[in-house]
């Protein structure tokens, strides 16, 4: 080795290997504290109210709460025969108190989700109770005789659900299913299943939407991808205003366009096409108008992204060698666009199933989306865990087709404007 | 893509086919949205063409009401501390994560996009209760911090767009002439990327100012913005003044498209992108 580099080496202590290191190191520390400050942010304001938002689908905590000794006796209960007179007698004290403490009907609330009529029950047995002078000789037999149910073990297994820490029973309801008895998974009765159906109506609506974006935009993209730039940028601000505006006032103008008296049915009947005015608005058929023309730039913009890209030379090449333009356009040309096409169908796709605005100002009761009744729970029937259970399957959906996204196409390819 | 002079006819009505059904549906993206600017001069209380007659009483009815002016000024109150805010942290990550790989970066880079994927609702929800346990929710605070996490990742996306068109070599030859790492990024980073840092700034902003599925659920009537308050209208009683309103917002969209177009188109000729 030189010597007067081993010097300078002896001199710094430190090979320049090390020091290498030590300085990318720093860069790295810096890059991470450049990052930080949004990380946290994000962090308190996005991710961890999402998160405490899905612990509500499994949190418990009414009865617990509300019914502390019951909860506890139950839980040696081992459901095969009825509880044995402590639990009983600890449902009388807790039911007696919660009455006084004006909380019963949150129990009650809570268990009339698992099994309906239980709140008049529970309700019922608490007022009987409180008014009792003097203690029986078997709380057992006393609360049986109040009512019946009180002997059924389909209402012990309830309460020995609910009076858990953790429940697995608005993830269950939000999939139709439901524990029995014997805390098996069931399906429920058909009168009361709902949700797998809004689930199937939210992934085929948002189905029919992207595919009238791909058949209404592959064409503008094409087009815009082959114009010369000067107009083709020009028409690009047509495609892109849309997306400016308001979801808000586009909706508005969609009222505008398709009510009763609107302008389609006013040119209709001016050409006699229909003697009466069509229903096109507060129906499914608005909803898909309106999220079409809501969507379409976000399948525009990729499609055309990666058709500027290719080059018209192959077409040229497979006429020239003699194929038909049609078959050479299916053959040639709609293959190379396929990564625009995947693209822009996910992006559509992912958006379109999180849609909440559009189908509840345009829609029927019938056309309501997944995140209409995740806001129906949270702020009318304020059943929190039922809107965080439904949130749960919707955040699946959504996580599961972004990783997709992720994967094969890949986020930083996402452009705007 | 000129027609050659030797097209056959079949060739030719293709051509023109398709030229057609792009312009119907151009057509069909900007007309239903227009619509509603004429409708805000009626002069009756219908929404409905042909309008019996012009005038500005919809438009003098939106600037006497206290209820659409408080939400008026809501709206530009929370959008604009939304875009300081949002276009501060999401231009610091931006350079962040094109400076180096660290640990996780695939993650955070993950995340930070999050808010623009999670469906609005799900963000709102979880928002709300969060928002409702510490006493944010029905503040001005709430609605911006919340609005923030909503935008940042426009801004994240269209600066890290403009910092890979930045040579990074111009921060080191700040640095070795004795410039500071602060004043480097003001004299020497800013300059450059500041169109991309604008264009975010304006994303945030309409971020913001569109927004209504949030205030849905954090916003007291304090804090209603225009959306909001056109969504209430929209519900209860649907008069032009919501059409004179949609007019005025369309407007600000136009003026902050043509803005960002301008300054996207000047990026790619100062990175060389010329077609």
């Amino acid at each position: 080795m030189n010597p007067s580099y081993q010097k300078l080496d002896a001199a710094e202590g430190l090979s320049l290997k090390v020091r290498l290191r030590r300085a990318e190191r720093k860069r790295k520390i810096k890059a991470a504290g450049l990052v930080a400050p949004l990380f946290f942010f994000l962090l308190t304001t996005f991710i961890i109210p999402i998160l405490m938002l899905l612990y509500r689908a499994i949190d418990n905590p009414e009865i617990m709460a509300v019914m502390p000794r019951t909860a506890q006796a139950i839980q040696k209960w081992d459901g095969a025969a009825l509880p044995d007179e402590p639990v009983f007698a600890a449902l009388a004290d807790d039911l007696r108190q919660a009455r006084k403490d004006r909380t019963v009907g949150m129990a009650g609330k809570r268990l009339n989700y698992d099994i309906t009529g239980f709140r008049t029950l529970v309700l019922n047995t608490a007022r009987k109770v409180s008014r009792m002078k003097t203690e029986p000789a078997s709380y057992r037999e006393k609360i049986i005789g109040m009512d019946k149910r009180w002997g059924e073990l389909l209402y012990w297994s309830a309460v020995k659900r609910a009076a858990a820490p953790f429940t697995d029973f608005y993830i269950l309801s939000a999939l139709d299913l439901k524990r029995d008895s014997g805390g098996h998974i069931v399906r429920v009765p058909a009168e009361r299943a709902l949700y797998l159906k809004v689930l199937f109506r939210t992934l085929w609506m948002s189905l029919i939407v992207t595919l009238c974006c791909l058949i209404l935009g592959y064409p503008v993209a094409w087009l815009l991808a082959t114009l010369p730039v000067r107009i083709s940028n020009l028409l690009m601000i047509l495609v892109l205003l849309p997306f400016w505006t308001s979801l808000l006032v586009r909706t508005a103008s969609w009222i505008i366009v398709l009510q009763k008296e609107g302008i389609i049915n006013e040119i209709l009947t001016r050409l006699n096409l229909t003697s009466a005015p069509l229903q096109l608005v507060f129906n499914r058929f608005g909803v898909y108008v309106a999220m079409t023309h809501i969507l379409l730039p976000f399948m525009i913009l990729p499609l055309y992204s990666v058709m500027k890209n290719i080059s018209p030379s192959y077409m040229r090449a497979a006429v020239s060698l003699g194929a038909n333009p049609v078959v050479a356009f299916w053959k040639v040309y709609v293959p190379q666009s396929l990564p625009g096409i995947s693209a822009g169908c996910l992006l559509v796709y992912i958006l379109a199933i999180g849609y909440y605005i559009t189908p509840a100002l345009i829609g029927g009761p019938k056309d309501q989306m997944l995140s209409y009744f995740i806001a129906f729970f949270t702020n009318n029937t304020i059943n929190w865990g039922m809107a965080s259970g439904l949130a749960v399957l919707l955040l699946g959906a959504t996580i599961l087709l972004y990783t997709v996204f992720n994967r094969f196409i890949g986020i930083d390819r996402l452009r705007m404007g | 893509m000129a027609l050659n002079v030797y097209a056959s006819p079949l060739e030719k009505i293709w051509y023109y086919l398709i030229r057609v059904f792009c312009v119907l549906v151009l057509i069909g993206l900007v007309l239903p949205i227009m619509v509603i600017i004429p409708i805000s001069f009626t002069s009756d209380t219908m929404l409905t063409y042909p309008m019996p007659g012009v005038s500005l009483r919809w438009f003098k009815e939106f600037f006497s009401s206290v209820m659409w002016t408080l939400s008026m000024k809501n709206s530009f109150i929370i959008a604009g501390a939304t875009t300081a805010l949002a276009t501060a942290l999401g231009t610091l990550s931006a350079i962040g994560l094109t400076m180096a790989n660290f640990p996780f970066k695939g993650i955070i880079t993950g995340i930070m996009i999050m808010p623009m994927v999670v469906p609005i609702v799900i963000t709102a929800v979880g928002i709300y209760f969060f928002f409702a346990w510490t006493g944010l929710a029905g503040t001005h605070l709430g609605m911006i911090l919340a609005h923030t996490a909503l935008a940042t990742p426009f801004v994240v996306i269209t600066v890290t767009a403009t910092l890979q068109g930045f040579n990074r070599n111009q921060i080191r030859a700040g640095a070795s002439l004795g410039a500071s790492p602060g004043r480097v990024f003001f004299k020497v980073t800013l300059p450059q990327i500041l169109p991309g840092v604008i264009s975010g700034a304006l994303f945030a902003f309409v971020t913001s100012f569109d927004e209504v599925v949030v205030a849905l659920f954090i916003a007291g009537s304090e804090q209603y913005t225009l959306p909001r308050q056109m969504f209430a209208g929209i519900r209860e009683k649907y008069n032009p003044t919501i059409a004179a309103v949609a007019a005025m917002m369309i407007v600000v969209s136009v003026a902050l498209l043509v803005s960002v177009e301008l300054l996207r188109r000047r990026n790619e000729r100062l990175r060389g992108i010329t077609q």
